[in-house]
């Protein structure tokens, strides 16, 4: 059974590295040549757009403008690699228990727990994707930030010192504290799991993208990279390599945003009233808020459309949508497995409260030095030329590295978009392996060990199968980033934290603090909330709807063509856009989106402001449906530990 | 699961743990409201009084701006002050607590 399993798991791995490596060898030969190979004309001509401020019409491929350079990056990364890599080798020694793998033994400190927090929590998207949106839309990047720390409150003061004195290793522990062990369990490592592979998938995706626009390594080679090394801090290493390779990521990634803040904050003088103004002023700003964000042909006489960028109402046009973002970042942040799991690690729940403390000053210095990133890259790089690069503006601060970095000497600039690439990809390794973590932790712990064994298996029986699962979500995590490549992942961020939100949280704040609360209520809350949110997802505008595609593409045919019947003659750019909108028009004319639809049923993005309130309900309706004697008697042993740690279970097992 | 067997509805029963719980309940609940309200009027005047969010106080930064980076120092405030209540009070009483049952 148990070398049927491993044989499988193998088979898996194998599998998808063969079919990767198939697919990555046809278009370059060889991945580290292809990267050293495929640049040194890029580098050359890094960013010609961002240093002239005026943008021009017709700048032939703008992808190839823009990207680091090999010799500085390549080091860098391999420094990177070969410190966690040595982290690795040491932790891996330490690593001989189920408690040391699911929970470094207890042994992390108040502070390493709030960097690792802070580590695990914030990815590249919020790095690279909020400068983004500041550089673009100003005012709304920056509201946007401000939830992923007001977060940290209801971890704070809800969750986090009740679960390190309730629980052990995962979700599932605490939840069938006091109630049927093995269907809770069951549930609740589902749920762990698809918490976790859409957060891992998006990462996934996000990371391959992102090294092929860096640094031009192919994406299923990206994929690969990121998969096998993420797999060996977690196989190997278990929470103690996770942990170091997180605190190691947040001190890079706070050290990269600090330097360049500095940068920016320079260029101004040091002085915020010189720093708004300089935002309110640029000419090019002024012209992207008019012209791209506003849509005014002609500007409006007496407007200032400087100022407007400091104002609210830019991007983030549905208030209700917003609203539900906020309740599912609130409450969904402490309902995130990855981030629980890291409380089992403190050996106290003072430990547990010092670290979401640290995590919160990390976490909230970052965002401010976001905004100064953000608005830097608006003022020095200017929105148009971030537009150029990506539409979505996600390579806005590593453009302004290279500007800032370029303003002192051209190999400055160079090195500091180098040591930004290296801070991303820490960053992403960081997160996708605490996820990895918790996901198996939820498979070989709550399923394995304590469904499938009855809890019967000795530390070395529970370790191989942390270790073998590790390797199994890995390995699959790596085939659905190659499967993925081409589809819309946005929304999986936004479903991981709707489905935390709505399904875990509830049950785990009732569990801990409901007299009354059972099976039936743990089972019906998680169930209810994780398909609501799902379900609510897959029919919202998220998903991509074939007939408005269609619909938008016949918008560009009717204009290109009324141009060209008004004697007008095309240029190059006008007749592909044109070939490929009658493309767009014909493939999606008759297609509906993936449930069959045609149009959106939900009009919310973020399904956080119904799922949640279904979420709490299906919990208390089940529950009372169900009464159970023993989950009541129980409730007392449960309160009395979760607040004053009396008979904690040990990190270290004996 | 613990080594020692307790009587834990004996030590729910104590005075001692009914005012910690009581004190901790009361902290944690208004508190946790306080910030949530807090937070939520960021979207909800953003969305329903634009026209307070442009007010400019200090040059070019308005009310938007800064109300937006109070969010970051109000939830520091809430968080360093649960931290002093927490290690002074809750704690106390938690030790006492332990004490007295060992």
């Amino acid at each position: 059974m148990k070398r049927t399993f491993i044989a499988l798991c193998l088979a898996i791995f194998l599998g998808s590295v063969a079919y990767a490596a198939e697919s990555a060898a046809t278009p370059a030969t060889a991945a580290p040549t292809s990267t050293t190979s495929s640049s040194p004309a890029a580098t050359t001509a890094v960013m010609p757009a961002a240093t002239q401020n005026t943008p021009e019409a017709n700048t032939p491929a703008p992808d190839r403008t823009f990207k680091a350079n090999p010799m500085v990056t390549i080091p860098i990364f391999l420094i990177i690699i070969g410190v966690t890599m040595a982290v690795v080798v040491w932790s891996a020694k330490k690593t001989k228990s189920a408690a040391d793998f699911y929970a470094a033994g207890g042994g992390i400190t108040g502070t390493q727990n709030g960097w690792a927090i802070a580590g695990d929590y914030m990815s590249a998207a919020s790095f690279l994707g909020i400068s983004g949106m500041i550089a673009l839309y100003g005012y709304d990047g920056f509201m946007y930030s401000v939830g992923w720390l007001v977060a940290y409150i209801t971890v704070l003061l809800i969750v986090a010192e009740p679960c390190r004195n309730a629980g052990k290793y995962t979700l599932g522990d605490i939840l069938s504290f006091r109630t049927e062990p093995k269907p809770v369990r069951a549930v609740a490592a589902l749920s762990t799991v698809a918490v976790s592979t859409f957060y891992l998938t998006a990462q996934m995706v996000g990371a391959g993208k992102l090294m092929q626009l860096l640094i031009g390594i192919p994406y299923k080679t990206a994929i690969i990279g990121v998969g096998i090394l993420m797999v060996g801090y977690v196989v190997f290493g278990g929470m103690t390599a996770t942990t170091w390779v997180q605190i190691i990521k947040a001190g890079l990634l706070m050290s990269g945003a600090t330097l360049l803040s500095i940068l920016v904050a320079a260029k101004s003088g040091f002085s915020p009233f010189q720093f708004f103004n300089d935002i309110a002023t640029s000419p090019n700003i002024i012209e992207h808020v008019q012209k791209t964000v506003l849509k005014d042909p002609l500007p409006m006489p007496g407007f200032d459309y400087g100022q407007r960028f400091l104002e609210p109402g830019l991007f983030l046009k549905a208030p209700l949508d917003q609203i539900s973002l906020g309740m599912a970042l609130v409450l969904g942040t402490a309902g995130m497995p990855h981030i629980l799991m890291r409380f089992f690690t403190v050996p106290t729940a003072q430990a547990a409260r010092k670290s979401v403390i640290v995590a919160m000053f990390i976490i909230g210095t970052f965002y401010i030095l976001t905004t100064l990133l953000g608005f830097g890259a608006a003022i020095h790089v200017t929105p148009q030329a971030v537009m150029k690069v990506d539409k979505g503006g996600n390579m806005a601060a590593m453009m302004l590295a290279q500007q800032m970095g370029g303003d002192i000497s051209p190999f400055i600039g160079d090195l500091l978009l180098a040591f930004l690439c290296a801070v991303a990809f820490a960053t992403i390794l960081a997160v996708v392996s605490g996820l990895v973590l918790a996901a198996s932790a939820a498979i070989a712990h709550d399923i394995y060990v304590n469904v499938i064994k009855d809890g019967h298996a000795d530390q070395h029986e529970q370790v191989l199968a942390a270790r073998v699962t590790s390797l199994c979500v890995g390995a699959i995590g790596i085939l659905i980033g190659i499967a993925a490549e081409k589809s819309n992942v946005a929304h999986l961020v936004a479903l991981a934290f709707a489905v935390a939100s709505s399904g875990n949280l509830p049950v785990v704040v009732m569990s801990l603090f409901w007299r009354k609360f059972n099976t039936a209520g743990v089972i019906s809350g998680l169930v209810v909330g994780t398909v609501a949110a799902i379900a609510l997802v897959m029919v919202s505008p998220n998903m991509t709807y074939p007939k408005k595609v269609a619909a938008d593409a016949q918008k560009v045919i009717t204009a290109l063509e009324k141009q060209q019947a008004d004697g007008a003659v095309l240029d190059a750019k006008q007749t592909a856009d044109l070939a490929k909108a009658k493309g767009d028009y014909e493939k999606n004319k008759d297609g509906k989106s993936l449930m069959g639809l045609d149009a959106p049923l939900f009009p919310l993005k973020n399904p956080g402001i119904v799922s949640i309130p279904l979420g709490f309900l299906a919990a208390i309706i089940g529950c009372l449906a169900f009464p159970n004697r023993r989950s009541e008697e129980m409730f007392d042993e449960i309160y009395v530990r979760q607040n004053t740690g009396i008979g904690m279970a040990k990190a270290i097992d004996h | 699961m613990a080594e020692k067997q307790q009587d834990w509805s004996a030590i729910a029963r104590n005075p001692k743990f009914v005012e910690l719980h009581r004190k901790k309940t009361t902290f944690l609940i208004g508190w946790w409201i306080f910030s949530t309200v807090y937070y939520f009027l960021l979207p909800i005047g953003a969305a329903f009084a634009p026209g307070l969010f442009k007010i400019k106080i200090l040059g070019r930064i308005n009310i938007g701006y800064l109300f937006a980076l109070s969010q970051f120092f109000v939830s520091w405030g809430i968080a360093m002050y649960y931290a002093h209540v927490a290690n002074k009070d809750f704690d106390r009483l938690t030790r006492e607590l332990v004490d007295e049952l060992r």
